[in-house]
């Protein structure tokens, strides 16, 4: 009773205190519309809309698959569960990072992860033979793009690219990251960019189409570059719907990047795709037109043939979500792997059947066109439900490969030859 | 004598109170904590104050992640933001499960409109609502549960999400009004709020 008494009292003292701010802010309710409007009359399914997928069990297993904003506790991750070729071996190399996303290491070996729901970038750092977890940058609205240049950590949010130079150094009491370029829409879908340094010292990124399947503004659905002071911005390709994804040829230092397909059409097209850019500034992939190298759209591609763009290097599968890709440079792995593409696949939610989720090698012939692609890292697909799900890769200076898995929250690290006892 | 009925008083007052105020379910009596939240939120899982969501029957996996983002400073909404601050991940996760307990929201009292429910119905299906938030609209993991929320708070969000006000934990929300005009989300709110 006593305590029963004690709820009531502060409910009704603090009760009061809360409600003070809200009469301030509230707003009238909303009236009714005086008139039906229009655009929304209860009508027949329009012709084009029909054969839409209907409302029945099968409706759940094509929703997006929900990330978890707390990471999944160190002995719950399924590494061993994970199957990789003959002689590979994989460890978890840090837990508790939520939302683990874009990776990238520096030369003395600090780990830097960004995340993108949970609005934070890490970095994991070796101290006394232990690996620490420190957050240098929260609050941040999807900084899923970062990249490393001279020291300087460069962080791509939706609508801005900032920069902490010499982060190394203030990994205990990180600066407020410095703006450097801020030209970008503001749009939630597909706002979320990859990061990257190119051979020619300039920053590259993709802004992504505002929507699954629109006519795009001519500011959104593309790739561009800036200089690393934020200037001398230039839209590099056209008609990319989302790329999360992309590494230079170690050789012929040709742009390679994957790209998300639209949704929404059937469960098996169309095919996302890995492209190259050949012609920078020129080239178009065909969204929103074509998709997957081969599709018109039902909507956008009267008039149009999939001749009119840039192929595909690769289809690599329907709704697989490829989204890290990175050339093997290193010397560990055997050397059949040099200079070949590991790619990450987020794997599958517009699809009853889930497929992705996996690592993927793909490799190419001399002159960079497609040659195989073969699987590496598989069994985050368990039941039909995700136990993990890969994002991105980074070399490690011995060449293991670092990846990342936003679902759990964590980053694995994947070593080829004996273990050490 | 002065001090008993100075006493009886103050009893008298809380049974009026705790007659007046409904309670959560007998078997759950909220933690400290969540006397707070419950005194906007409604006791009974459903608001009775402007702009401010009815909880019962909340996804626990929802009331975490939005909880998560007031606590991250993510959702920008006070005074939601300060209670959310002390909060460790622990705590989230008990408010889930607690909230998700409370009984379902109560519909509105007046008679729905069953030309504005078909329209509302066709522009659920049309965008697939129920995809994420259930055939019944009582939700799933982080999507909520939206039957009989607040016509008032339900037109406001779906109207910050499609502006870009309201950050989405993820960009699902924004991706989904994309194409809807405010018209059609007026008749949405309708249609979720009377939802029978």
């Amino acid at each position: 009773m006593m305590k029963h008494a004690r709820s009531l009292l502060s409910l009704g003292l603090l009760g009061g205190l809360a409600l003070a701010p809200f009469a301030a802010v509230a707003q009238p309710a909303p009236a009714a519309p005086a008139t039906a409007p229009p655009a929304a009359a209860a009508a027949p399914t329009p012709t084009w809309k029909q054969g839409m997928a209907p409302e029945n069990d099968v409706t759940a297993k094509i929703a997006p698959v929900f990330q978890p904003p707390l990471p999944a506790a160190a002995d719950k991750l399924p590494t061993a569960r994970l199957k990789l070729p003959p002689g590979f071996n994989i460890e978890v190399y840090a837990s508790g990072i939520a939302n683990a996303r874009s990776l990238r290491i520096d030369d003395n070996g600090i780990v830097y992860v960004s995340s993108r729901t949970v609005g934070k970038v890490y970095a994991i750092v070796e101290k006394d033979g232990k690996r620490v977890v420190k957050t240098i940058a929260s609050g941040m609205h999807m900084p899923n793009g970062i990249a490393l240049h001279n020291g300087t950590l460069y962080i791509a949010e939706v609508e801005r690219i900032s920069k902490i130079e010499n982060v190394a150094a203030h990994l205990d009491d990180p600066p407020k990251p410095v703006v450097i370029y801020s030209d970008l829409p503001s749009d939630e879908p597909h706002g979320w960019k990859f990061l990257a340094v190119g051979p020619d010292n300039k920053l590259y990124f993709n802004i992504g189409a505002p929507c699954n399947i629109c006519m795009p503004p001519p500011t959104h659905a593309q790739l561009r570059r800036i200089g690393l002071d934020g200037t001398g911005a230039e839209v590099i390709a056209h008609g990319t719907r989302q790329v999360v994804g992309m590494d230079f040829h170690p050789v012929s230092h040709t742009l390679y990047f994957s790209e998300n397909q639209r949704d929404w059409l059937s469960e098996d097209s169309p095919q996302d795709k890995l492209n190259r850019l050949v012609n920078p500034g020129k080239d178009h992939f065909g969204y929103p037109f074509c998709h997957g190298g081969d599709m018109l759209d039902p909507q956008f591609g009267w008039g149009h043939t999939c001749d009119e763009f840039v192929k595909p290097v690769a289809q690599v599968g329907p709704h697989t979500a490829p989204l890290g890709l990175r050339f093997y440079t290193g010397k560990m792995f055997p050397p059949a792997y040099g200079n070949a593409i590991f790619m990450a696949r987020h794997g599958s939610w517009n699809k009853s059947q889930k497929i992705g989720g996996d690592v993927v090698v793909v490799n190419l012939n001399p002159d960079g066109s497609f040659k195989s692609m073969e699987p590496f890292i598989t069994g985050f697909i368990v039941d039909n439900n995700y136990i993990g799900r890969p994002v991105d890769m980074a070399w490690m200076k011995d060449g293991s490969m670092l990846l990342s898995d936003d679902y759990n929250g964590a980053v694995y690290r994947i070593t080829y030859g004996p273990q050490k006892p | 004598m002065a001090h008993r009925s100075l006493k009886r008083l103050v009893w008298s007052g809380i049974v009026a109170l705790f007659a007046a105020i409904p309670t959560a379910p007998a078997s759950a009596e909220p933690p400290e904590k969540l006397v707070l939240c419950l005194a906007c939120h409604g006791a009974s899982g459903t608001s009775e104050l402007e702009n401010i969501p009815s909880l019962g029957a909340q996804r626990p996996m929802y009331v975490l992640t939005q909880l998560f983002l007031f606590r991250e400073g993510m959702r920008v909404t006070q005074p939601m933001n300060d209670m959310a601050k002390p909060l460790t991940d622990d705590d989230l996760r008990e408010i889930g499960d607690f909230i998700a307990a409370l009984p379902k929201p109560k519909p509105p009292a007046d008679t729905p409109d069953p030309v504005r429910m078909a329209r509302g119905q066709a522009l659920s299906r049309e965008h697939r609502c129920s995809f994420c938030h259930k055939a019944d609209l009582s939700g799933q993991e982080a999507a909520p549960h939206v039957a009989n929320q607040r016509e008032d708070y339900l037109l406001q969000t779906l109207r910050a999400y499609k502006s870009g006000a309201r950050r989405g934990y993820d960009a699902t929300m924004a991706e989904a009004l994309q194409p809807l005009d405010d018209a059609a989300i007026v008749e949405l709110a309708y249609y979720l709020s009377h939802y029978r």
